[in-house]
């Protein structure tokens, strides 16, 4: 039953997505086309933080440094003249694998509060090492003046061809995600997570594990911060303040944390009441807040529990 | 853990029940097409609403509104259709925002926006679908020089002009030994190095402090342990009104005086009060200003709000008539794009800072003068002018910017 | 030399301002297991009410002794609302709900005062500077905050080791289920505690509300930093949370102070000028990754949990 309701709901979500830009084509409204594309990109950030938040426990408070990472690394490139897209986005995927590599290696150490905190200090760090960024504009960020060169295969400044290679890509990286946590390395790092010296007892070494889960989540936020750049082609230190790096969490938490599908739910319902809200009242936030509140208090397993009905959660 | 009484277990229903009507209303009204109207003139006015910020933004809207009052709500004879967003002080917010505007509005005007880095991120984005950017406070260099562009014009400044005038009244006064401040970002050093290219004595030190820092006193200390003959900063907003306190209660200002820009203004002024009593700046207009239309600003915005106004609603409500004087020069017709170009490059409207030209790259070449806060004869506080210190002042990039005309 | 001294004067009162934050932090961080993100903003009523307050009696004292009561008061009605159901829940619950609260809390204030900063004043008294040592005057204000968080602390420091609330307090930090069992209301002490805490919070807003700007969101722009302190004092602890602010406190100020002289005489001034101001921003993110790396809980780690 539950399963059912799952994968319609899973497969009315896709196919809702694939039809924005037509429908918005036919309304002649492009910009939603920027909105929900917008939203895809940001649920594949939370979605990379569900991996390591909502399967490993690891709660990062600093995820947003990745999303920087991958942004500057295709910004960077395009200042000295490297447009081609695949060399950019495998250098932000490789290059916020290596920051996770080694912010993970030191955070893992610790746990609960000050695990939240750690990741935090590092995201911090790179804050003000982006503004101190004299060559690329210090705080006010750059320009990206031609968006990523696919050599003909996509056209990023086509918005429809944008959209859908984002679209892809998150519905890849949701079949991913899926099947990592059910495979082997999804159960350890589950079984790290509710208990880790029983862990270690049978066998499993939860620090290698949990470090892999580490990069890998970094490895796919970098992506999503190469598609921002390209989304708003601009790229700014304001992409790794520790707000962005909230914002992120409250995507994961408000969709329903270790249910890949929820953080994509929480990016496009957070980002969409952001729109909608303000334009409504220069006092959006009054609303916003209470309705975080609210979501926390009532809706234990977050929204996705909701659409997803009564089910009770996997251990 | 205490068993769920039912109640609660029904409050909980009711509740889930309500936030499902609510993603559903989220759903519908994303998705919602507001009517089309036939020609009027749509304008969307981008500043920062909520959050620090909002207050600037405030002073923005409320002139923008006091504008279309005066102009007995029509711009240019058609009927106006005015959007505002808010881009929360962040350069991909204010480019989704324009982009809402552009693809969803469909407006012909984009006006307003606080900061250099959103700016920055939005103002080529709206260009480039050839539709007016109409800037109402941030003046970055780029769009100044090499960037600059047919379709955006700006009410306010270049952002080295203000320091370049500060720089010029303190070299003409013999100042020397000079401590300059700013906060480590890339505003902070344009200001600074715009005050330098005219201020040609002795600087004894040049510190950057972070950003939204709340303490200065370090840094006050260092002050008096240099016994520098004047202090020049550049802190806007609450920085500024940190800095000011700060150095009044640490006892400096009777012995080192502080000239400022951006630091003290109408936005400032009423949580500083005394604080800022007898401090220096220079900008390009002033409530005291006298020429017809800014009495008439100045007056009606204080009869309407209550409140005084500041530089940055002077600039959008200039925003507003300049659009204003382009609409009306082609008689209404939108279309007509390189008659609107050839009527905003006359600035031809009554400005509240008085007649100006445009320069090749569409900033102001404008007067400014110096300011210092004083005591008024009811006991508030305001900033009054002094002296002009630059007439007719140009920017040092319009060299670097392609467009002739 | 006197600079130094000075210097360090102002790190003390800096650290001082940071321990007021933290101690109410840590409290409830120790005790009730709550991320409370939301602690900034109950520095920022404190500020607010204290402004209002001072300028409806006409005195800054009295102003200041009404507003603690009061920040009390609306810290004990936000524990019942909200965060009572909270305690059981994940940290990440706890982060997502009371940043929905941090939300709330600045927009009403800019709703009641306006989203301006506003004027707060000081008795003349108070406003100007003395002479502490021959050539070295000091900000009376800043003095008094030094004086009244010392004065906290030793309060903190007596009710915590010679009073019943302070007993369970510490039995609270260390085994919650315990104190439970042996009977005593812990509904009853969870409120007492945060209540206090907001306390806290709300004297440290109302003695920064003369030096800072007095504006929505001024809580979040010290909360980053109190966060720090915590972690690197060791979570739950009072002890950690004095050595925590005054290391903190400390760093910050004399990395801001002197990092970029000392640097520039390692490398080229201009080196120093680009690098300095960019590496006295990280120095206390440095300081707490650092601390974390060989001490994961903290340097004053409770122990029982």
């Amino acid at each position: 039953m539950a399963i059912s309701r799952r994968a319609i709901v899973l497969a009315a979500g896709a196919v809702l997505l694939a039809l924005v830009p037509p429908v918005a084509g036919l309304l002649n409204q492009p910009f939603y086309v920027d909105l929900f594309r917008r939203m895809m990109i940001f649920a594949i950030a939370a979605l990379s933080l569900d991996l390591i938040l909502g399967y490993g426990g690891m709660v990062s408070f600093g995820h947003a440094a990745y999303l920087g990472i991958g942004a500057y690394a295709v910004g960077i490139l395009a200042f000295y003249g490297v447009d081609n897209g695949f060399l950019q986005w495998s250098v932000a995927v490789a290059a916020s694998a290596v920051a996770a590599l080694v912010i993970g290696a030191i955070s893992i150490r610790t746990s609960g509060v000050y695990f939240i905190m750690i990741t935090l200090a590092f995201t911090q760090m790179l804050y003000y090492l982006g503004i101190s960024l004299e060559t690329y504009g210090g705080d006010n960020g750059m320009p990206l003046r031609t968006r990523s060169q696919f050599a003909g295969l996509v056209d990023l400044r086509n918005p429809s061809a944008f959209y859908y290679l984002v679209l892809a890509l998150l519905v890849l990286f949701l079949v991913l995600g899926r099947r990592l946590v059910d495979a082997r390395f999804g159960r350890v790092i589950r079984a790290a997570r509710s208990n880790e010296p029983r862990a270690r007892a049978i066998g499993f070494s939860p620090f290698r594990y949990k470090l892999a889960a580490f990069v890998l989540a970094g490895g796919a936020c970098g992506l999503a911060g190469a598609l921002l750049a390209n989304q708003t082609e601009y790229l700014t230190p304001d992409f790794m303040h520790w707000t962005r790096s909230g914002e992120i969490m409250f995507m994961v938490i408000l969709g329903g944390m270790g249910t890949l599908f929820g953080p994509v739910l929480g990016a496009v319902v957070l980002l969409g009441l952001e729109d909608v809200l303000s334009a409504l009242t220069e006092h959006w936030q009054i609303i916003l807040g209470p309705f975080l509140v609210v979501v926390v208090l009532f809706a234990k397993r977050g929204l996705f529990g909701l659409v997803e009905g009564e089910v009770p959660r996997d251990g | 853990m205490l068993a769920r009484r039912d109640g609660e277990r029904d409050l909980e229903d009711t509740v889930r029940t309500i936030i499902r009507a609510v993603l559903v209303g989220l759903l519908t009204s994303l998705v919602a097409v507001g009517p089309a109207s036939a020609e009027a003139v749509k304008i969307g006015f981008i500043t920062s609403l909520s959050g620090p910020a909002g207050i600037i933004g405030k002073h923005m809207k409320d002139s923008v509104e006091l504008a279309l009052d005066h102009l007995g709500r029509k711009v240019g004879g058609l009927d106006v259709e005015l959007i505002y967003g808010d881009d929360q002080q962040k350069p991909d917010v204010g480019k989704q925002v324009a982009d809402e505007m552009l693809k969803k509005h469909k407006v012909h005007f984009v006006s307003g926006i606080i900061w250099s880095n959103v700016m920055l991120a939005v103002a080529p984005v709206v260009t480039r679908e050839k539709v007016f950017m109409i800037g109402t406070n941030a003046g970055p260099h780029q769009l100044a020089g090499k960037d600059c562009s047919e379709y955006f014009f700006t009410t306010s400044w270049q952002n080295d002009q203000t320091p370049e005038a500060m720089g010029k009244y303190m070299a003409d006064q013999g100042l020397t030994d000079v401590y300059i401040m700013a906060p480590n970002y890339a505003a902070g050093k344009d200001m600074l190095s715009g005050f330098k290219r005219y201020f040609k004595g002795r600087i004894v030190a040049e510190v950057y402090t972070q950003v939204n820092q709340p303490d200065y006193q370090a840094e006050i200390s260092q002050i008096r342990a240099a016994n520098p003959k004047a202090v020049f900063v550049f802190y806007p907003g609450a920085m500024g009104i940190q800095f000011v306190k700060q150095y009044a209660q640490a006892g400096l200002r009777e012995q080192i005086p502080v000239y400022s820009v951006y630091t003290i203004d109408e936005v400032t002024l009423p949580a500083l009060k005394e604080a800022a009593l007898g401090n220096w700046e220079t900008r390009y207009w002033s409530p005291d200003l006298n020429n017809e239309a800014n009495t008439k600003y100045v007056s009606d915005f204080r009869k309407k709000y209550g409140y005084a106004p500041s530089f940055y609603g002077a600039q959008s409500y200039d925003g507003i008539m300049l659009i204003d004087s382009a609409v009306r020069a082609v008689r209404g017709d939108l279309a007509n794009k390189a008659g609107m170009i050839t009527a905003m490059r006359k600035a031809d409207y009554k400005s509240t800072r008085g007649p100006y030209k445009y320069n090749v790259n569409h900033f102001p070449i404008e007067n400014f003068y110096l300011l210092r806060t004083v005591r008024t004869p009811d006991g508030e506080f305001a900033m009054q002018i002094q002296k002009t210190v630059f007439e007719s002042h140009k920017d040092a990039y319009a060299k670097e910017c392609g467009m002739k005309w | 030399m006197l600079l130094v001294l000075e210097q360090a004067l102002n790190g003390l009162q800096y650290g001082v301002m940071l321990f007021l934050m933290a101690a109410g932090l840590t409290l409830v961080f120790g005790i009730m297991n709550l991320v409370n993100l939301a602690h900034g903003s109950l520095y920022m009523v404190g500020a607010y009410l204290a402004t209002a307050l001072a300028r409806w009696t006409g005195s800054f004292v009295l102003g200041g002794l009404l507003a603690l009561p009061a920040t009390l008061l609306v810290g004990v009605v936000v524990e019942v609302v909200a965060l009572r159901t909270l305690y059981e829940r994940d940290h990440l619950d706890q982060v997502l709900a009371t940043f929905g609260l941090i939300l709330f809390f600045n927009e009403l204030v800019a709703i009641v005062w306006g989203r301006a900063a506003i004027y707060t004043s000081l008795p003349p008294s108070l406003s100007g500077s003395f002479v502490l040592l021959p050539g070295l005057r000091y900000p009376t204000y800043r003095a008094l905050v030094i004086g009244v968080g010392v004065a906290a602390a030793v309060f903190l420091y007596v009710l915590v080791t010679s009073t019943r609330l302070g007993m369970l307090i510490r039995a609270g930090a260390s085994n919650r289920t315990m104190v439970a069992a042996l009977g005593v209301n812990i509904r009853w002490l969870y409120t007492l505690v945060f209540g206090l805490g907001a306390a806290l919070a709300g004297l440290a807003g109302l003695m920064a509300g003369p030096i800072y700007a007095v504006q929505p969101g001024m809580g979040e722009q010290i909360l980053i930093q109190v966060f720090v302190v915590i972690i690197i004092g060791g979570i739950g602890s009072i002890r950690g949370a004095v050595a925590g602010a005054l290391v903190v406190g400390m760093v910050d100020t004399l990395g801001r102070a002197f990092l970029r002289p000392t640097l520039s005489t390692i490398v080229s001034p201009a080196a120093a000028d680009k690098a300095g101001p960019a590496l006295a921003s990280m120095l206390i993110y440095l300081m707490m990754a650092a601390v974390l790396f060989f001490r994961p809980q903290g340097l004053f780690p409770t122990r029982g949990r």
